[in-house]
């Protein structure tokens, strides 16, 4: 379902002007995935009393203290099982996760992979920068192998989560990826999930210029940006055809040892249809009463 | 009979010895006395020695633990070795006729009968040896009255199992008659 | 209530402590329970399992403790009554919440069924070492309400009641008992719906605009909307102004953390009462709490047999602490006697609102297994021909 692009200029409504100025750092990637995601509410003509937005620690998570929702900032790690609770309680409202590669999959992993197993009706949307951000810098589960962070100062020597691999196998019926440097197909994918019944899952590769650009020289958040797009000729084509990009292949680490992380592939990657955890419920307390 | 009478229902696991306390202590309530069970909680619930205690009394029952019984059920061995010492004085033993066959003295009355061989033999279920020992018990003490108790099994039973089990008093108390 | 209400006769049946927790549990309203299995309290969970379906609630089985209170509190936030069951090693996960919970102001009942620790410790076996971990667990300063049953029925009543303080004080609220209550069977009466007094949130009145989910008016407790229902507000574990907003304003912070940390203090009236028996001319008072009060009122009572004065005094909320009754008594006696199945934690509660008055002494055990009265009696004698002593030494 394509997005109305002229309703989701709307989207500021749903914004916390007086909030502004945000705590976000120039150059961050952060603001492009919540435009996306907010346009594609307003695409969607979403009622903001409607919506429910909960997050957990670090950057992105601070991004709900911005926009006009019922909003819940939580624990590190925990904003899957907080949202967990809250749907359950209210099945009606639209309830969306944001949650950052420290919070979603190192502390939190568990919390994570259950609410994907569960199929319970979330949106979460994982914001991927490679770096814990919020406390300066340090290596994420996310950092490619032989990155430089602020407690890998001589490289990185474990490997990379692949958050869409591991949400897919833990039974998430909606998996997609995302970058910052391609908004439009993202605020697409957005609203594919937002249309999804159960567990959608959106894993958004965004840029830390302050602290991992910095460690690594990967230069301004712009030049970042740009190198996103460095290796494919044209990554709308590729998302079109979920073709497979190989994220870095230079640096440190691909001289040492030619070590290559595994690419990365973009688009939707995997979509299900399972019964949805509170309709379960529905359906099997209405048995229970009668 | 006494204000406060304390019972401990001891056997091997397997046997039904917490069921039995609840229905003894179902039964007590039903008589609008005070009672509590507790019954042996973890390992030993799967397997082992397994003890039911219940205090029934007019009064409120403040410590809920029994410590010196005024009747003691032991339905093996191992569980009348285990507890007999803490009978209390004039106090009352109810033994398994084949189970216990070290049988000890001291200041208490004994009664020895085959509870396990009758729910076998008799009652034709071997489960329901512990519903012949109440039975027995309420037979040879003023524990609970029989309608009571009769209540107690008709609404704690697991389903399909209260029709036994009341087969399993009646043969208890005829069993108690009949040795007495 | 109607005519025909009345004549509905209340329940009468024989229940385990975490039975009666259940059924108190639905009684109160509560229809959220997310739980992870722990001895000894499984049952609670069980039971609830087997409940809630029935009532139009909800039963989740999450993954770890800490995200069964997370779940708790974001049903509580979407306005469903909510409660998650416990023992220590869970409770000890669980602290990172009962943090946000108090803060957030967000209400739901913790049961915390005490097992012998630290760490695994004895999990078929009682202690009620968590006293202090109830109290303080979790960091930062907060508020914290904590009840403490001694009885099936107590436990069914106080289940209720926790229930009404969390909806009256916009706080976690936690029932701290032992593996002995939580599976004792006894009688629990329990009225007919509607034959409880049963409390709810206090929730806005006013426009969207104008709410202010941390806003004190008059010293009232703010009103909590719930998620979904056209006031859109924030929540945060961040240090927050009135509006729920992160804030580093120390003028907002210190009022706000004052008002907060107050809250329990400030509603003492709202506690049940504590037990005493015996009191009036005692010289030896015995204080203890759940289990171990049971065998405290036994042995004060073969205190008073022997013609020692003894008296017994059990709360049955231990936070906020009862300063002030326990001061009392401690000025109308010569010996305090605190009895606790740890080594040794309300006895420096005591010890410090007995301001010097009598002589603070502990029965202290943290084996796994239950304070017996005899203990208790043994120590009340001791005290007591030692104040004897002390006396003629005067004389």
């Amino acid at each position: 379902m394509p997005a109305d692009h002229r309703t989701a200029s709307e989207y500021r409504r749903y914004l916390r002007q007086e909030m502004m100025p945000h705590i976000l750092c120039p150059g961050c990637g952060h603001g492009i995935v919540l435009g996306a995601l907010l346009r594609a509410l307003a695409g969607r003509g979403v009622d903001p009393d409607q919506v429910a937005m909960v997050a957990g620690i670090g950057c992105s998570s601070r991004l709900v203290g911005y926009v006009d929702f019922c909003t819940l900032h939580t624990t590190h790690g925990r904003a899957p099982a907080f949202a967990t609770g809250l749907k359950l309680a209210r099945p009606e409202l639209a309830v969306i996760v944001l949650t950052g590669d420290g919070d979603g999959l190192a502390i939190g992993g568990n919390h994570l992979i259950h609410a994907a197993r569960r199929n319970i009706g979330l949106l979460c949307v994982l914001f991927n920068n490679q770096v814990y951000g919020m406390t300066g810098g340090q290596l994420a589960p996310t950092t490619p192998s032989f990155q430089r962070t602020a407690t890998t100062p001589y490289g990185n020597l474990e490997p990379a989560f692949d958050a869409c691999r591991l949400l897919t196998a833990a039974g998430a019926t909606f998996v997609a990826r995302g970058m910052t440097l391609a908004p439009v197909p993202l605020q697409d994918i957005m609203a594919q999930a937002l249309a999804h019944k159960g567990f959608a899952f959106v894993e958004v590769l965004t840029e830390c210029p302050e602290y991992y650009g910095r460690y690594n020289r990967l230069g301004t958040g712009a030049e970042m940006l740009l190198a996103q797009g460095r290796l494919p000729e044209a990554v709308a084509d590729r998302l079109a055809r979920k073709t497979f990009l190989p994220v870095r292949e230079e640096g440190a680490g691909a001289a040492a040892g030619g070590q290559v992380r595994p690419g990365l592939a973009f688009g939707i990657l995997h979509r299900e249809e399972r019964p949805e955890l509170t309709e379960a419920l529905r359906a099997a307390s209405g048995g229970a009463r009668g | 009979m006494n204000r406060c009478c304390e019972v401990r229902l001891a056997g091997a696991g397997g046997q039904g010895m917490g069921l039995a306390g609840v229905i003894l202590a179902e039964a007590a309530m039903r008589e609008g006395r005070n009672v509590v069970h507790a019954q042996s909680y973890g390992p030993e619930s799967r397997g082992g020695g397994s003890v039911s205690d219940v205090i029934i009394s007019e009064d409120a029952i403040d410590y809920p633990r029994v410590r010196t019984p005024h009747v003691l059920l032991a339905l093996t061995q191992q569980a009348c070795d285990g507890h007999w010492r803490a009978i209390r004085p004039g106090g009352l033993l109810v033994a398994d006729l084949g189970r216990v066959r070290d049988l000890p003295c001291g200041d208490f009355r004994c009664v020895v009968l085959p509870m396990v061989a009758t729910a076998r033999d008799v009652v034709k279920e071997v489960l329901t040896a512990n519903m012949v020992a109440l039975g027995v018990i309420i037979a040879v003490s003023p524990v609970v009255g029989r309608d009571a108790l009769e209540q107690a099994v008709a609404a704690g039973s697991p389903r399909g199992t209260a029709a036994v089990n009341l087969a399993a008093i009646g043969a208890g108390i005829e069993l108690a008659r009949a040795g007495a | 209530m109607s005519a025909g209400d009345r004549a509905v006769p209340p329940e009468v049946s024989l229940l385990q402590g975490n039975q009666a927790c259940a059924r108190g549990a639905i009684a109160a309203g509560c229809r959220f329970f997310a739980g992870y299995p722990i001895t000894p309290s499984s049952e609670i969970a069980e039971a609830m399992a087997a409940l809630l379906p029935r009532m139009g609630g909800v039963f989740i089985q999450m993954e770890d403790e800490i995200a069964s209170l997370a779940a708790v509190i974001g049903a509580s936030l979407g306005g469903m009554k909510a409660m998650t069951a416990t023992s220590g090693p869970g409770f000890s996960l669980m602290q990172e919440h009962v943090g946000f919970a108090c803060h957030a102001e967000i209400p739901c009942v913790i049961v915390d069924v005490m097992r012998g620790g630290p760490s695994t410790g004895l999990p078929t076996s009682p202690s009620q070492a968590d006293v202090m971990q109830a109290r303080w667990g979790t960091h930062g300063d907060h508020p914290a309400v904590v009840l403490a049953p001694a009885s099936s029925q107590e436990v069914f009543d106080l289940t209720v009641g926790a229930f009404n303080l969390a909806e009256q004080l916009r706080t976690p609220v936690i029932l701290l008992y032992d593996e002995v209550i939580a599976h004792l069977r006894e009688r629990v009466v329990m009225p007919p719906a509607g034959g409880l007094p049963v409390q709810q949130r206090r929730r806005p009145a006013g426009s969207v605009e104008a709410y202010r989910p941390y806003a004190a008016a008059d010293g009232k407790i703010p009103p909590l909307a719930e998620f979904g229902t056209g006031y859109r507000f924030h929540v945060t574990g961040l240090a927050h102004d009135e509006r729920g907003f992160p804030t580093q304003d120390p003028a907002v912070i210190g009022s706000m953390q004052r008002r907060v940390q107050g809250k329990a203090e400030r509603h003492r009236r709202l506690l049940p009462p504590a037990e005493r028996l015996l009191m009036d001319d005692a010289e030896i008072a015995v204080f203890a709490y759940g289990i171990a009060g049971r065998a405290a009122r036994e042995a004060v009572r073969a205190a008073r047999a022997q013609g020692i004065k003894a008296g017994f005094f059990r709360p049955r909320a231990l936070w906020p602490f009862p300063d002030d009754e326990v001061c009392a008594v401690a000025a109308h006696v010569r010996a305090v006697v605190v009895a606790e199945m740890n080594l040794g934690q309300m006895i420096h509660e005591v010890a410090r609102a007995s301001r010097g008055q009598a002589e603070v002494v502990g029965c202290l055990r943290a084996d796994g297994e239950p304070i017996a009265p005899e203990e208790i009696l043994a120590a009340v004698e001791t005290a007591s021909r030692r104040g004897a002593g002390a006396g003629t030494s005067h004389g």
